[in-house]
């Protein structure tokens, strides 16, 4: 079962939102409907986000990403259409439903941190357990614990504004992850910080999300931050999900130009992985043991300087440490230089039919 | 007036003979219960002022300098020191305490109904906008107008003129707590619904914390009108130091008028420095400082006043307080 799932999701805003809800429903276009003063936010969106995975939402301002995952969570109702979390459906709720759902199954990461300046770092980390009544000590106990996850345990006496944006940060990832709920909804939550600080945290969300098996609902407007730390990516504009699947997939297939001008600008090399890019192995490859080595989801960046050293091509190893592909010089240049989608139909597919079957 | 109406014919519309027959049947139906609450606030002024007079005046006056001087700084200590002692030196110091007592009751009182309407009009916007144009009346109205009224329902004496001042004084209350509650980052409060939060949970551990500083700064305004108010109430028979001014310009009689004025001054700003003190932070600072003292077991007192020196103090007091506890569980 989806950990977190919506369905004919709508939400408008300004006057008379149900009938511009049937209109659009009906199929009459947003403009016609905004053009009537009604302001539609999110329009019949689907989003089903698996259990233990990252799914990114990304959209410029003003697709509605924002307003979609604040009805992920009640903070926003819905105009039409329903959410479920696990088997509980949020929009049947009544307040003190939504309450305890929130408390129990969906913590939240704000862009702007949202952090208590007159607490300490500790209580902040603490704070959502202290919502649920969680005894002093145990709540304590526990947001230390998650301080120390997030590599803060010796600042737990300071109050947020004698740390960085990027520490600030790790307290509001602190304070998600202590509530223990098995749903994180992100909102821009790296989008205020600087570049180098964002990619640390992006590497540390992942890192933990691993380690954790948390499902995350990430909201970016960053394509590139979307493909480094999404399983699934959904792109949103102008209220709809225009198209979803793995960074992968975007990549590979962008489903329209609107897509594909925001591609020019991903770091191909860092969502493109080995196993993307090989070629299935020729038995009668004698060079194959002389090859420097590299597992299946090696990122294509870090393949290139092996390649360059080691006579240009990589052997590739599943778990098992056993050889199923080689990547070639040739293959890496497509999978980089190729126009958007020219990946497309090269080796790279043939060999996973040829691996898998 | 009559002249204008023989220009234009208009009728007087009857607007103040209509609010006095209001304000006459009032006081006729409510008799019994201007009388209880007079007797009870009268009571507590007479009580509080008793109290205070108690300890010798020196004493007195050397505890509001120990106050001033812990919650503000040494050198408001002092000051406030200096400036009581004259006022005791002029044998105005009965005068000055009933005042003082008066201006603590009516802003207990006035806070007291405030800040819970700050609240609900920071939450509703229907109330705050049915608050707005009768604060604009209680606060713009000539305060001498109140006592007509006052004294309809209370006679002469403290409590007619304690009313007037609660009126007075309440609406820089209700909105300075709307305003700051309003001001409370929105994320900050979104981010403890997204929690879980009850309204109840977010008043009290978000909003009223974030907004404190600005509700202080209101209930400092409220302290500053009581004052101006309590002098205008010895028209009535207020006592206090109003009575010293009512008297000084019945007999013109100016040195007694300064003196009672500058008595005026000295509790102003003594009041007004030390609730400004309160709202902006500090003395919880010091608080901590103190404690991070205790701790060390340190024997020094006053240290240097720069924000990094109690900032990285507190923080130290706080890693003490953190290594302490394993042992203390």
């Amino acid at each position: 079962m989806a950990a977190v799932s919506a369905r004919g999701l709508y939400k408008v805003f300004g006057p008379r939102p149900e009938e511009a809800v049937r209109r659009l429903q009906q199929g009459e276009p947003v403009a016609d409907v905004r053009a009537d003063g009604a302001t539609p936010a999110v329009v019949d969106v689907d989003l089903e986000v698996q259990p233990g995975e990252i799914s990114v939402v990304m959209g410029l301002s003003g697709s509605g990403k924002s307003t979609l995952i604040r009805m992920l969570n009640g903070l926003l109702e819905p105009t039409a259409g329903t959410v479920h979390v696990g088997d509980v459906e949020l929009t049947g709720l009544d307040e003190d439903g939504l309450r305890r759902l929130r408390q129990e199954r969906l913590s939240m990461v704000f862009q702007h941190f949202a952090l208590l300046p007159h607490r300490t770092v500790l209580d902040n980390a603490a704070y959502a357990l202290e919502i649920r009544g969680v005894e002093r000590a145990e709540r304590r106990r526990r947001g230390a614990e998650a301080l120390e996850m997030v590599g803060l345990g010796d600042r737990a006496g300071n109050r947020p504004s004698e740390l960085s944006g990027g520490m600030q940060q790790r307290v509001g990832l602190a304070r998600a992850l202590a509530s223990g709920t098995d749903v994180m909804l992100m909102d821009e939550a790296f989008s205020a910080l600087d570049p180098l600080i964002r990619r640390e945290m992006q590497d540390q969300l992942v890192e933990l999300q691993r380690s954790l098996g948390r499902t995350v609902v990430f909201i970016t407007h960053d394509l590139n931050e979307a493909m480094r730390i999404g399983d699934r990516v959904a792109v949103m504009r102008e209220g709809r999900v225009v198209q979803s699947g793995t960074p992968t997939e975007i990549l590979r297939a962008p489903a329209d130009d609107y897509i594909a001008s925001f591609l020019a600008d991903v770091d191909r090399s860092r969502v493109f992985t080995a196993e993307d890019v090989m070629a299935p192995p020729r038995p009668v490859d004698g060079e194959l043991h002389r090859m420097p080595r590299a597992g299946l989801r090696t990122p294509l960046a870090d393949l290139l300087q092996p390649a360059a050293t080691g006579g240009g091509s990589v052997a590739v190893t599943d778990d098992a440490g056993e050889v199923v592909g080689v990547v070639t010089a040739a293959s890496m240049l497509s999978a980089l230089g190729g126009l958007p989608g020219s990946v497309e139909g090269t080796s790279a597919d043939i060999s996973k039919e040829a691996v898998r079957g | 007036m009559a002249e204008v109406n023989e220009i234009v014919p208009l009728p007087h519309v009857p607007v103040g003979d209509a609010v006095e027959v209001a304000v006459d049947w009032v006081g006729d139906v409510a008799d019994p219960v201007f009388d209880a609450f007079s007797t009870g606030v009268s009571a507590f002024i007479d009580a509080f002022v008793t109290l205070l007079l108690l300890p010798p005046p020196l004493v007195l006056v050397a505890l509001l300098a120990l106050l001033g001087g812990l919650i503000r700084s040494a050198r408001f200590g002092a000051g406030s020191l200096v400036a009581l002692v004259l006022v005791v030196s002029m044998e105005l110091w009965v005068e000055f305490v009933e005042t003082l007592a008066f201006i603590i009751g009516a802003t207990l009182v006035a806070a007291v109904i405030a800040v819970p309407l700050g609240i609900l009009a920071a939450r509703s916007a229907r109330a705050s906008a049915l608050f707005k144009p009768v604060l604009d009346l209680m606060q713009t109205m000539p305060p001498f107008v109140y006592l007509i009224p006052a004294v309809a329902f209370f006679s002469i004496g403290t409590v007619p003129g304690f009313v007037t001042t609660v009126v007075f004084a309440l609406p820089p209350g209700v909105r300075l707590t709307e305003l700051g509650i309003r001001q409370v980052d929105a994320e900050v409060v979104e981010a403890g619904t997204a929690f879980g939060g009850t309204p109840r949970q977010i008043l009290r551990g978000i909003q009223l914390p974030l907004a404190l500083p600005t509700i202080m700064a209101g209930i400092n305004q409220v302290i500053m009108l009581a004052l101006s108010m309590a002098v205008i109430a010895g028209l009535i028979g207020g006592g206090g130091l109003g009575s010293v001014v009512v008297r000084a310009i019945s007999s013109l009689d100016l040195a007694l008028g300064f003196e009672a004025g500058l008595s005026v001054v000295v509790l102003a700003i003594y009041l007004d420095r030390l609730t400004a003190a309160l709202g902006s932070g500090t003395p919880r600072l010091r608080l901590e400082r103190a404690r991070s003292l205790l701790n060390r077991g340190s024997t020094s007192t006053e240290g240097g006043d720069t924000g990094s020196e109690t900032a990285s103090e507190e923080q130290r007091g706080s890693e003490q307080r953190n290594s302490r506890r394993p042992a203390l569980r």
